[in-house]
């Protein structure tokens, strides 16, 4: 019983650790670094339907496979995107984690995100309900998919040239 | 706030009609606040403005909430088929009926004492009438109805009930909505979700950048560069011989793929590679002339189609501005897909939209910060003026006759503020 716990709780650190990380390195864009810890086949997804889980079929902010998202950080980076190059500045906390499922080989955790972006004078808040499914190889944790679920979605958002 | 008048008004001796000129307007028109709400009662309440897409309103009973000008409305379809489009206002003491964007009803009542209206907007139930001491006719307090229309599915409303018919209105941009509509392959056009995000600028920013070829090849760069080399050279938009055309009214089109102008022609021609995956998947479900037009069509148009004051048919995608302030501005990429047709084929739009349109894709960010620094750089100076002049031969005539121009020119901006003028002055 004590040894699951243990197993559990040390399940938890690294789950936090690891999106903590991940947090920083998007604060910081240092997106190069942030595309190593996906897998390959991992997909990043930014719905609006705040209901849907048939992503293909729906309209998303965000449907990026490998290589949209290795396109969207070359855009991110380049000096070719004049809303990139002037790109707000982020903080954001990552909190409320619930371990949804844990095996041998994945988790699953869902958490919140505050980000509070700044941008010529201008604060704006976006809160967000993240859920990752992680896989587990012999480095550690990789994303297997990330839904990031923006609790203003259907609203009308500004323009973002930064990823949540 | 906005019925202020700016420190800056009425610079030019001329007066309003001044500041539209034939190849400049007066950066005044982007930031006075009470030339915004003039703007309000003189085009959004008197013109035809776009509310919904046929699509949206399925059956009876379904309905959307929208804007016209500052005016929160219902738009919906009723038992009889009929769409109707109706304030958004309790006619007792004004609370909306319906807050909810889309769904399906069969009366809204009122949460504040319970008024309830029918589909078409007439007076149902009173809770309490007694209190009325039979003085309430009910007839006399139904939701305010606008005047609606449509043509090829895009319904329009007007609070102006003395308004020249839609189709007159439309004139010579109707068989350009026409061709527009051939993107649905033959399966009727379906509106799939909206990517909707506001900038901090004046709504008559967007409605120039619909009809800018100008901007694509440097603001878009980053677009550009993400794609294929032969979808790169598709956009580019300024080496095709595309043209700009005034429509009248303040609707222009603007030609930027002129071999993707009709949708229904060329269809023999080899599918391009990067559509060689798309077609095979189709060719499991559907014959070879249903993969071909579908292929064909789903990038959407060669060209935009800017109709005043707030739609655009754009390519691939409809795109509806909403003004929401003299600096603040709201606006929608609505995404379309065949109505019914092969699910991969609409994967496809789907993902051609979101790869260009939205907050998040790989255009609309770049579009929204030039938006933006347009309205900072026009505050500076007092009489300093934004130049539409591009295409104007020296008499200061479009340079190919017939309103016709190189696909660069100005000419759907100058359509577009004459229009403006017109409506202002009127």
């Amino acid at each position: 019983m004590t040894g699951q716990t243990n197993t559990a709780a040390s399940s938890l650190l690294d789950a936090m650790s690891f999106i903590w990380r991940e947090a920083e390195l998007l604060d910081r864009r240092e997106y190069p670094a942030w595309l190593t810890l996906w897998r390959t086949e991992g997909i990043y997804v930014i719905p609006i339907d705040p209901d849907t889980e048939d992503f293909d079929n729906s309209l998303n902010y965000v449907l990026d496979n490998d290589e949209m998202r290795r396109a969207r950080v070359a855009r991110l980076m380049s000096a070719h995107s004049m809303s990139a190059t002037a790109a707000a500045r982020t903080a954001r906390t990552v909190s409320r984690f619930v371990v949804v499922a844990d095996t041998a080989h994945a988790m699953t955790v869902r958490c919140v995100q505050h980000l509070v972006e700044t941008k010529r004078d201008v604060q704006r808040t976006y809160a967000a309900e993240i859920t990752y499914d992680l896989a587990r190889g012999v480095e550690g944790l990789l994303i297997e998919r990330k839904v990031v679920r923006l609790i203003n979605s259907t609203d009308a958002l500004g323009g973002v040239a930064y990823l949540f | 706030m906005t019925s202020q008048t700016s420190p800056e008004a009425t610079p030019t001796p001329g007066g309003l009609a001044d500041l539209v000129r034939p190849d400049r307007v007066h950066s005044q028109l982007y930031r006075d606040p009470a030339l915004f709400d003039q703007e309000m009662d003189k085009i959004f309440d008197k013109t035809w403005v776009w509310v919904a897409h046929a699509s949206e309103l399925p059956e009876a009973g379904s309905y959307k909430t929208a804007f016209v000008g500052r005016h929160p409305v219902i738009v919906n379809r009723d038992r009889q088929g009929k769409i109707n489009v109706l304030l958004n206002r309790c006619r007792h003491r004004a609370a909306t009926v319906c807050e909810a964007r889309r769904g399906k009803a069969n009366s809204y009542v009122c949460p504040y004492h319970g008024w309830s209206y029918a589909l078409d907007g007439s007076l149902r139930g009173v809770p309490y009438a007694e209190g009325y001491e039979d003085t309430l006719d009910k007839s006399q307090f139904p939701l305010v109805a606008l005047k609606v229309d449509q043509y090829q599915g895009l319904i329009f409303a007007s609070l102006n009930h003395d308004i020249e018919p839609l189709e007159d209105f439309l004139g010579e941009a109707k068989p350009w909505i026409d061709l527009f509509m051939k993107q649905d392959a033959g399966f009727g056009v379906k509106t799939a979700g909206e990517h909707k995000f506001r900038f901090p600028g004046n709504w008559k920013i967007q409605l120039e950048n619909t009809t800018d070829a100008y901007h694509f090849p440097l603001v878009h760069k980053s677009f550009l560069t993400s794609l294929d080399d032969d979808t790169e050279e598709l956009f580019d938009v300024l080496n095709q011989g595309g043209f700009v055309q005034d429509l009248g009214n303040g609707h222009s089109v603007m030609v930027m793929i002129p071999d993707l102008v009709d949708l229904d022609e060329n269809l023999e021609a080899p599918i391009p590679e990067r559509f060689e995956a798309l077609a095979q998947e189709l060719a499991r479900d559907y014959p070879d002339d249903v993969v071909r037009k579908v292929v064909r069509a789903v990038g959407g148009t060669g060209f935009n189609l800017n109709l005043f004051p707030n739609l655009a048919c754009s390519m691939a995608f409809f795109r509806v501005l909403r003004p929401v302030a003299v600096d603040e501005t709201e606006i929608s990429h609505i995404a379309i897909t065949m109505d019914g047709g092969p699910a991969a084929g609409n994967r496809a739009r789907l993902r051609l939209h979101e790869h260009f349109q939205g907050p998040m894709g790989f255009g609309s960010p770049d579009d929204a910060e030039a938006w933006a620094r347009v309205q900072r750089g026009s505050a500076a100076g007092s009489d300093v003026w934004i130049m539409l002049n591009r295409g104007l031969d020296a008499q200061g005539v479009d340079n190919r006759g017939a309103g016709t121009g190189d696909v660069s020119a100005e000419t759907g901006m100058r359509s577009a503020y004459r229009m403006w003028k017109r409506m202002m002055t009127a």
